[in-house]
């Protein structure tokens, strides 16, 4: 092995990588809180809703647990547009994740409202609560703390798939190594200082989520 | 002038599957060897050596693996100044990354037996070895087939990222006949029901015998 490393290459355009390291923070971000809401509506109806919804919610789940995401994306980016839908590299991508992740999220979240026992919400019932009181405050609440690993390593899987959308020119951080390998012709030192950073990111974002979890569900409890 | 999309490229699409199929399976045993020393190793009494195939585990599964694959694919020709072929830098990648995720899926299935029983193999005088060969490993088997079908079709999926750099499966066959009949809005819907028809029954099949082991274990599920 005679290769002689140049990462000052790498260094010299720092600030194309962090922003494109910055777009997948933000596609992740904006996309796991859409797909959260899309969770938990589906989730709901999966729970309570009539068998026509319920039905069309495991068809989608389904649909989406068993075909690839890069098939997904293509699907919102370029057979889309063919039915006179047009949308951005951007938007696409955001579309992709959230529609991946909601139905990831919704299967989770099932999960968690499977492990609250049918006498709590029966007691919810006794004391007036409405059905959608109910959901929020009983079953979801408790729901969500007992599921909050896996939300947050599916999170970080999406993350890490987002890298995928380079397919479709939305410039994060893999489309952005992408351009300065082609213009640097060193491909090693930037994939892998890239992979370092995606490394950086789904720890830095494991620190964030159990930081979130502690506030939302632990801080004031008695232990 | 664009060809129109007949009989004969619905067939091409067709044909990919086979690519999509053997390379998943290649990774998939290749995955599995890995995985199997991952696993043992992660569960010794050697700090080390947990430490070690730790960090292994959290490289492969903190990391997007399509910077995995570019790694290997044009990292490494630069690096070791030779042609790296599509097939073997493919295989490698999907490998290494599958041997992570089996080795956490079977690490946890080894943990979950007794360490009576660890202890009861020791009292009839087995040797290391031999307490995982006849006693832990044929028990640990059979709680981790649910989850190991699950990432088989994790996998199968995954594998359509190669289609990036070029590498001809299913999903690059359906870019490949989208480029020269420019009709994205049949041929991606054709690709996602191929991926479909192939993980959708081994998704089943890993529900179905969760369930079974679920019952027998005795865990209670509402729905």
């Amino acid at each position: 092995m005679h290769y002689a490393f140049h990462f000052n290459v790498v260094w010299d355009h720092w600030r194309d990588l962090a922003e494109g390291a910055w777009l997948t923070i933000e596609l992740s971000a904006i996309a796991m809180t859409i797909g959260l809401v899309l969770a938990t509506v589906c989730a709901y109806g999966k729970a309570a809703g009539p068998s026509a919804i319920r039905w069309a919610i495991a068809t989608y789940v389904e649909i989406i647990r068993n075909t690839p995401f890069l098939v997904q994306i293509f699907i919102i980016y370029f057979s889309l547009p063919a039915l006179g839908i047009s949308v951005g590299a951007n938007e696409a991508a955001i579309a992709a994740m959230v529609v991946n992740f909601g139905a990831y999220g919704t299967e989770i979240l099932r999960a968690g409202i499977e492990s609250i026992p049918h006498g709590q919400i029966d007691a919810a019932k006794a004391i007036g609560l409405s059905r959608l009181q109910t959901f929020r405050h009983v079953v979801l609440f408790p729901a969500v703390k007992t599921i909050f690993p896996a939300l947050a390593s599916q999170f970080i899987l999406l993350m890490l798939a987002s890298s995928v959308v380079s397919a479709i020119s939305a410039v994060e951080l893999t489309a952005a190594t992408n351009s300065l390998v082609s213009t640097t012709f060193r491909p090693f030192e930037f994939y892998f200082v890239a992979t370092g950073l995606y490394l950086m990111m789904a720890l830095a974002f494991r620190a964030a989520l159990g930081g979130v979890f502690w506030m939302v569900f632990m801080r004031g409890q008695q232990v | 002038m664009s060809r129109t999309f007949g009989l004969s490229e619905f067939l091409f699409i067709v044909a990919a599957v086979r690519w999509t199929l053997l390379l998943s399976l290649v990774a998939f045993v290749g995955g599995g060897v890995v995985g199997l020393v991952i696993a043992i190793m992660r569960t010794t009494s050697s700090r080390f050596v947990r430490l070690l195939t730790g960090g292994y585990i959290q490289l492969f599964q903190g990391t997007p693996v399509l910077m995995q694959l570019f790694l290997f694919y044009y990292g490494l020709s630069v690096l070791f100044d030779m042609q790296v072929d599509a097939w073997p830098a493919v295989a490698l990648a999907f490998t290494l990354y599958s041997g992570a995720f089996l080795g956490e899926i079977w690490r946890g299935s080894i943990q979950a037996i007794p360490r009576t029983q660890w202890e009861a193999s020791a009292c009839l005088s087995l040797g290391y070895f031999e307490q995982l060969r006849f006693v832990i490993l044929p028990q640990a088997m059979r709680i981790s087939i649910p989850p190991t079908v699950g990432f088989l079709v994790q996998l199968i999926k995954g594998t359509s990222i190669a289609a990036i750099i070029g590498f001809v499966e299913l999903t690059r066959a359906g870019q490949l006949m989208v480029n020269v009949t420019f009709k994205p809005m049949i041929i991606y819907p054709i690709v996602a029901a191929l991926y479909f028809a192939v993980c959708w029954p081994l998704s089943l099949v890993a529900r179905n015998m969760e369930r079974r082991i679920d019952a027998d274990l005795g865990v209670k599920r509402h729905f």
